[in-house]
C-alpha cells in the first residue's frame, strides 16, 4: 500500500475547483480513491452531490475519463464500457491495464441503483463500486433514503410533535453486498485515510467486482460543524454507528474495534438532524439496542468465518 | 371566508392535492418537483393520509396505483427523467382503468437536461409516453393560482373517468410565489369515483352496462375482481378475443375525448377581432397576454387562446377560431412540439401557423413574442 508521501505524488485526478460545501466528506473519499486509482481509470458517476460539484461547466475535476449517466445507471454502464473493453483487450486493440469505477450516492446506490449494481456484481464485473454514504438525498434537499439512519428529521421524514423524524432503520447494504458471494466487500470512512486507501488498493487489485461503501459526512444534511467533518466521522466508528470492517474471501474482520465504545449520544447529538431526540430516552434506547444488536452480530460473524 | 396565503407552484399543487380528498403520496425525490413531496410529508400525516418515500420512480408510481385501488386518492410528482421511469405505470393504470394523478414539473431533457432551468418539453410525452393506444388527460396551468385550483380539478377528472390525469407545470411557475386566495373546503367541488351498486358477487370491474365508466369497487370492501395489464373482458379477466379487445380499445378512447366539452378548459382574450391568435400554455401564456397587449399598442390585432386542457387537444374550438383568423401563432419552450397539433387541427383551413421555439432554459419574453409578431404580420 502507498504511503501518504507516495500518494501525494500521484497527482490530482479528482482536482481542487469543485464546487462541494466546506466539510464535504464526498470530496475526500473520491481524491483518495483517484490517487489510489492512478491515471488507467474510467470513472462512472450516477446523479448526485458528487457528480453535479464536480463538473460544472466549463470545468471538471476529472482528470481520467468520466461518464454521468442518469440516476440508476452508473452501474449499468460501466457494465458495458468495461465489457466492450475486455473484447477490445482480447483482440489485441487495446494494451493498457484500465481500472473501471462506478461511484454513486446512498440515494443512488441503496435505492434506485440497487438493481443496476446487483446486476453488474452478479454477471462479474471488473469493477469497483464505491458509495458515498451521507445518509440522504442531499443533492434534491435532504430528503430520507434508505440509508438515513432512525430517527433522522429529513425534508421527507420530518420531525414534528408526534413523528420524529424517520422511523425505520437503515438498509444493510454491505450485508446484501456479501450476499453476493463478492471476493471483496468493506465498510469505511474518510476519517482513517490509510484504512480506506488499503481497501481500495485491495478492491482494484481484484479481477471482479469490489464494494466499498464509505460514511461521507455531510454538514448541511446532518446540520453538523463543516470544521468537525473528519472528527464526527471518527465518532461515527468509536459509537459504533459506523463499523469499519471489510469481507474478504468469506472472512470478515473487523479493522477498528473502538476498545470501550463512546455512548452513542456523543455522536447523535453533534447534528442537528437528531436534535429532536434529546429528550426521547426511549428512542435513542432503540437506536442503542439497534447498533449493539448489529455490532455483535459482526463480532460474531468475524469469529464464525476465522 | 377564504384567506389569501403566498405560495409557490409546488406548494399550491400539495394543498390542493389535499383540498381535493388526497390521502395518499408516494414518490420519489427530483428537481424541480421536489418541494410538492416535501410539502405533502407535513401535510398528509396532519390530514389523516399518508405519505410514503419510494425506492426509485417506478415504485412511486406503483404504489400510488396500488393504493387507489383500495380506494384512496393518490398523488405522485416528479419531473422528466422520473416521467420517463414512470411511463409504464402510466400504462398499466390507463389499461387497467386506475385514477391517479401525476405531476410533472417540466425541466429541460433529454435525459438529465437541465434540473433547475424551466422547459415544456414533456407535452408529446405526457400524450405518447407509454406504448399502446389510448387517450389522456392532460391539463397545463399558467399560475401559482391554477396550479392549485387544475390539481382539484385532475383530482376530479381521475375520479369521473377512471383514468390517469397528468397535470404539466414548467419549472419557473413550481418555484415562483404568488397570491392565492384559499376558501373552506366546502366552497370546491368534489368528486368520487362511483362505486358499485351490486352485490360483491355479481360484480364486474368492466361493465360497461351504464356508460363507458365503470364503477370502480375499492379493495378491502368485500368485492373481489382480478386486475391485469393484459386486455381484457368485463370481468377483468385476460382475454385476447379480437371484438373484446377491439371494444376495449375504442372504450378506452371514447371515454375520454367523448366527454371532452366538459373539461375543455382554456382562456381567451381578444381572440374576436383578432386578426392573429398566439396559442400559448403555461408560463408562456404569461408572457403571450403581455405580448397582446403590447401588440394592440401597436395597431396589430392579436389575440390569446390558452389550451389548459392540453390533451385531449380541441380541434373543433382551433377550427372556430380558424373562421375568422388566418394567423396563428405558437410560441413553446421546445423544440414545436404543440406547434404540430395546432397545424394538425387546422388541417385543409387557407391558414399560416408559425411558430417560435426556445429549449435553452431561459423563458419566451413578451418582446421576443411581439418581435415576432410584427415580422408574420408586416408591421
Amino acid at each position: 500500500m502507498p504511503t501518504i508521501k507516495e500518494l501525494t505524488r500521484t497527482g490530482d485526478l479528482f482536482t481542487s475547483g469543485h464546487r462541494a460545501c466546506a466539510g464535504c466528506g464526498g470530496t475526500i473519499i473520491l481524491r483518495l480513491l483517484m490517487a489510489n486509482a492512478g491515471k488507467n481509470t474510467v470513472v462512472g458517476a450516477a446523479t448526485g452531490c458528487m457528480e453535479v460539484v464536480s463538473t460544472i461547466y466549463p470545468y471538471t475535476s476529472w482528470d481520467v475519463n468520466f461518464v454521468h449517466n442518469a440516476f440508476e445507471n452508473s452501474a449499468a454502464t460501466v457494465s458495458g464500457i468495461e465489457t466492450a473493453y475486455r473484447a477490445l483487450k482480447k483482440k489485441g486493440k487495446i494494451k493498457k491495464d484500465i481500472k473501471f469505477i462506478a461511484y454513486g450516492g446512498d440515494g443512488g446506490t441503496f435505492d434506485i441503483g440497487l438493481q443496476s449494481l446487483s446486476g453488474a456484481v452478479e454477471r462479474g464485473h471488473n469493477m469497483l463500486y464505491l458509495c458515498y454514504n451521507n445518509g440522504a438525498y442531499m443533492n434534491t434537499g435532504i430528503q430520507r433514503s434508505s440509508a438515513t439512519p432512525f430517527g433522522a428529521h429529513t425534508t421527507t421524514s420530518p420531525a414534528g410533535s408526534k413523528i420524529k423524524g424517520k422511523m425505520q432503520q437503515r438498509k444493510d447494504l454491505t450485508e446484501i453486498m456479501i450476499a453476493h458471494d463478492m471476493k471483496y466487500v468493506a465498510q469505511a470512512t474518510p476519517h482513517n485515510w490509510s484504512d480506506l486507501s488499503n481497501k481500495i488498493n485491495k478492491a482494484l487489485a481484484l479481477n471482479g467486482p469490489a464494494f466499498i461503501n464509505v460514511l461521507s459526512p455531510c454538514p448541511l444534511g446532518w446540520g453538523s460543524d463543516p470544521a468537525q467533518s473528519i472528527q464526527i466521522a471518527k465518532l461515527a466508528v468509536e459509537t459504533l454507528y459506523w463499523p469499519v470492517y471489510e469481507y474478504e474471501n468469506g472472512k470478515y474482520k473487523i479493522n477498528i474495534k473502538p476498545k470501550k465504545p463512546k455512548d452513542i449520544e456523543e455522536f447523535l447529538f453533534v447534528q442537528n438532524r437528531f436534535k429532536h431526540l434529546k429528550n426521547e430516552k426511549e428512542l435513542i434506547d432503540k437506536i442503542r439496542k439497534h447498533l449493539n444488536e448489529k455490532w455483535n452480530e459482526l463480532l460474531n460473524k468475524e469469529k464464525c468465518t476465522n | 371566508m377564504s384567506k389569501l396565503e403566498l405560495l409557490s407552484g409546488n406548494e399550491a399543487i400539495a394543498k390542493g392535492a389535499i383540498v381535493a380528498g388526497c390521502n395518499f403520496y408516494s414518490g420519489y425525490p427530483i428537481t424541480p418537483s421536489s418541494e410538492i413531496a416535501e410539502e405533502m410529508a407535513r401535510l398528509l400525516p396532519m390530514n389523516g393520509g399518508k405519505f410514503i418515500q419510494m425506492e426509485d420512480e417506478i415504485a412511486g408510481m406503483g404504489a400510488a396505483i396500488g393504493a387507489s385501488l383500495t380506494g384512496a386518492k393518490a398523488l405522485t410528482a416528479t419531473s422528466g427523467p422520473g416521467f420517463s421511469l414512470k411511463q409504464e405505470h402510466i400504462g398499466f393504470a390507463i389499461m387497467t382503468e386506475i385514477p391517479v394523478v401525476i405531476i410533472n414539473v417540466m425541466r429541460g431533457g433529454p435525459s438529465t437536461g437541465m434540473p433547475t432551468y424551466p422547459a415544456q418539453s414533456d407535452v408529446m410525452q405526457a400524450k405518447w409516453g407509454t406504448h399502446g393506444d389510448h387517450s389522456i388527460i392532460v391539463l397545463c396551468p399558467s399560475s401559482v393560482v391554477e396550479s392549485f385550483e387544475y390539481t382539484i380539478k385532475a383530482f376530479n377528472l381521475a375520479e369521473q373517468y377512471r383514468t390517469p390525469v397528468i397535470v404539466l407545470i414548467d419549472e419557473v411557475i413550481a418555484h415562483m410565489s404568488e397570491k392565492v386566495e384559499i376558501f373552506s373546503n366546502s366552497h370546491y367541488r368534489i368528486k368520487n369515483r362511483i362505486k358499485p351498486s351490486v352485490r360483491p358477487e355479481k360484480y364486474n370491474p368492466y361493465n360497461v352496462a351504464f356508460g363507458s365508466v365503470p364503477p370502480l369497487a375499492p379493495y378491502g370492501e368485500g368485492y373481489r375482481f382480478h386486475i391485469t395489464g393484459l386486455t381484457h373482458d368485463e370481468t377483468g379477466f385476460p382475454s385476447m378475443k379480437a371484438r373484446i379487445v377491439q371494444d376495449l380499445q375504442e372504450r378506452l378512447i371514447e371515454k375520454i375525448e367523448s366527454k371532452l366539452k366538459y373539461f375543455s378548459f382554456y382562456e381567451k382574450y381578444m381572440t374576436d377581432d383578432a386578426e392573429i391568435i398566439i396559442i400559448a400554455y403555461g408560463s408562456v401564456a404569461r408572457s403571450a397576454m403581455k405580448a397582446v397587449k403590447d401588440a394592440r399598442k401597436v395597431g396589430i390585432k392579436a389575440g390569446l387562446y390558452n389550451p389548459i386542457t392540453l390533451w385531449p387537444f380541441n380541434n373543433k374550438r382551433m377550427r372556430r377560431f380558424a373562421k375568422k383568423c388566418k394567423h396563428f401563432l405558437v410560441p413553446e419552450m421546445n423544440m414545436g412540439q404543440m406547434c404540430h397539433e395546432v397545424r394538425s387541427s387546422l388541417y385543409g383551413k387557407n391558414v399560416n401557423v408559425y411558430h417560435l421555439n426556445k429549449a435553452n432554459g431561459e423563458l419566451i419574453s413578451p418582446s421576443e413574442i411581439l418581435t415576432k409578431l410584427k415580422g408574420v404580420m408586416h408591421v
